[in-house]
């Protein structure tokens, strides 16, 4: 008996030291996580209360530089500017590129012939960098050799053809629908994964209640499909707000022309950075301000999302 | 009553015709880059005359094309290793032992994910130079990994739970170790959602342009999107080259991705779901 308890004794003890060691394996994903991100976005928020010279930090003023950012002019005009453009760009993505998606992840659902292809024509632009994407389109869409004008023509709709980029009538919304050419593929993705975790009795169910096709889609396909929108229009969201890459490889840091495809972020960018990495008219404090009131809206809505996405995990 | 009898047809032109959209400009990129300027002025939407590599040959002559790209290879690998590494990790530990804190440190890592890290940039910028990592692709690294975390741990913690603990039972009562359970024992049932989260930042990583916006002016330290905005900026008279430029930048992804296209799209998606 008793050299067996010994090394049942053994082993625990063994056991408990190894055991110990658990705890050091969330620390360097802890380290990395707190140190550049956690960190950094609470620094924000404290430098938004501050005067700055370039990146030095002066003394503390309180909410001046909020309220400079709400009422001093340029600051005011150029934040709802931006603003009103990224509530543009949130609202033709999700006709656009959602809307869209939607009705060919049906058509893919439908099995048509082909719907692999269709697949991965539609997912291929969300391959390249979005600085590839922009300066691809920036190429398509110029006025002199530009292929979109060039294919105008050659359809006989001269009367069409435009500097896209250099209209500001036309400039953001050139953006947002590359944007939406970018995207397509991954809302389709998601879409399809949602029409496909519709169980197929349900169809069955509606055919022999008469059901037909246009009214199958309203009273089981889109009640069933609320999840999958949610998710796209959070996503659609925060990356409607969060818009800069894109903005800014293909109208520089200035929102051209004359600032009509300007975003909060390009905006927020310029505040920071002067236009360009360490340039000099830095204005770090109201950019600071900027970044903070971007930071609360999209937290928000992102929460909203989290929320949810944590009701449906339990229920699974 | 029915449909199908012109609906059918309709989905197909519709479908066909938004594919096209989607590829078309792919292809005259692709196309566009075998053409000298003069002959994408003159006829743009013609195919090629001759597939010569002049302009490659140019473009590699007028920016360190090799060296952006082995710099992206760098930062992509080694950031998609220290994800796997570091999130693997927590993941373990958060799914695998009830703690108080496993849950509170869970969601201390979810709130990662609406956390828009971008609008960190200024004090991120002074806190890289306090570190001296500017201009230097570790800083790179350091972001994408810190970026990456969330999401990753939020898959893999995942996965861990949906797995059974027998095996790891065994090998604990064999004496193994916390750690030689994680890499002997449950790693190796992980290679799908270590797949997923493979992909999902390799992308993430290999197409950045903000981040090395910011922190990298060195010309030697660029990765490839970077490297294409000065190309932009210097040579936007030599479309031939700017092409070529943008169909290399492209071609690793779209590689991998015909070798891989389901993986591809299974983990993009993934992300957004999970």
């Amino acid at each position: 008996m008793k050299p067996a308890m010994n090394s049942v004794v053994k082993i625990k003890k063994q056991r408990d030291w190894k055991r110990w060691t658990i705890h050091l394996f969330p620390i360097p994903a802890l380290i990395i996580y707190g140190l550049f991100i956690v960190y950094p976005l609470f620094a924000a928020l404290t430098y938004s209360f501050f005067d700055w010279k370039g990146i030095v930090r002066g003394e503390f003023v309180g909410l001046k530089n909020f309220r400079d950012l709400f009422t001093l002019e340029p600051f005011s005009g150029l934040f709802w500017n931006a603003f009103g453009h990224n509530i543009l760009y949130f609202v033709l993505q999700m006709i656009f590129q959602n809307g869209l998606a939607f009705i060919l992840a049906y058509i893919i659902y439908k099995k048509v012939k082909g719907s692999e292809f269709l697949k991965i024509a539609y997912f291929l632009p969300r391959l390249l960098s979005v600085i590839v994407v922009g300066f691809l389109w920036k190429l398509i869409l110029n006025p002199n050799y530009g292929a979109l004008n060039v294919i105008l023509e050659k359809l006989g709709l001269e009367q069409l053809q435009k500097a896209w980029l250099g209209d500001p009538d036309t400039a953001l919304i050139s953006i947002i629908l590359v944007n939406c050419w970018y995207g397509i593929g991954f809302g389709v993705l998601i879409f399809l994964a949602g029409l496909q975790s519709i169980p197929k009795e349900l169809f069955e169910a509606g055919k022999l209640d008469g059901a037909d096709g246009f009214s199958m889609i309203r009273k089981i396909v889109l009640p069933l499909m609320v999840p999958s929108f949610m998710i796209m229009t959070v996503l659609t969201f925060i990356q409607s707000f969060e818009a800069f890459e894109l903005v800014y490889a293909m109208q520089g840091s200035q929102g051209e022309p004359y600032h009509s495809t300007d975003t909060l972020a390009v905006y927020f960018y310029r505040l920071a950075f002067g236009g360009s990495a360490g340039g000099s008219t830095t204005a770090v404090g109201l950019g600071s301000a900027l970044a903070v009131v971007l930071f609360l809206f999209i937290s928000f809505f992102t929460a909203l999302y989290l929320r949810y996405m944590q009701k449906k995990q339990v229920d699974m | 009553m029915n449909h199908t009898i012109w609906t059918k047809p309709f989905y197909y032109v519709f479908a066909f015709l938004i594919a096209s959209v989607s590829i078309y400009p792919i292809l005259l990129m692709i196309l566009s880059s075998f053409k000298t300027s003069a002959e994408i002025f003159t006829n743009p939407l013609a195919f090629p005359k001759t597939f010569n590599l002049d302009t490659y040959r140019n473009l590699l002559e007028i920016i360190p094309f090799t060296t952006y790209f082995m710099n992206s290879v760098f930062v992509s690998v080694v950031s998609v290793l220290l994800i796997l590494i570091t999130s693997s990790l927590a993941a373990f530990y958060i799914a695998r032992f009830t703690f108080v804190w496993n849950n509170i440190i869970f969601f201390f890592f979810l709130m990662g994910m609406m956390l828009p890290i971008k609008l960190g940039i200024v004090p991120l910028f002074i806190l890289m130079k306090d570190l001296n990592l500017l201009n230097s692709l570790w800083s790179l690294i350091f972001m994408y990994v810190a970026t990456g975390i969330p999401l990753s741990i939020l898959i893999l913690t995942g996965f861990f739970r949906t797995m059974p603990r027998e095996l790891e039972e065994a090998a604990r009562i064999d004496g193994a170790g916390n750690l030689r359970i994680l890499w002997n024992v449950v790693l190796p049932l992980m290679r799908p959602a270590l797949g997923t989260v493979m992909i999902i930042q390799f992308i993430q990583s290999w197409n950045d342009f903000f981040f090395p916006l910011i922190f990298i002016t060195d010309d030697m330290k660029k990765t490839i999107p970077v490297g294409m905005l000065s190309l932009f900026g210097e040579y936007s008279a030599d479309w031939g080259a700017l092409f070529a430029g943008l169909t290399l930048a492209s071609l690793p992804m779209i590689v991998l991705f015909f070798i891989a296209s389901k993986q591809f799209m299974e983990g993009l998606t993934q992300g957004a779901i999970k």
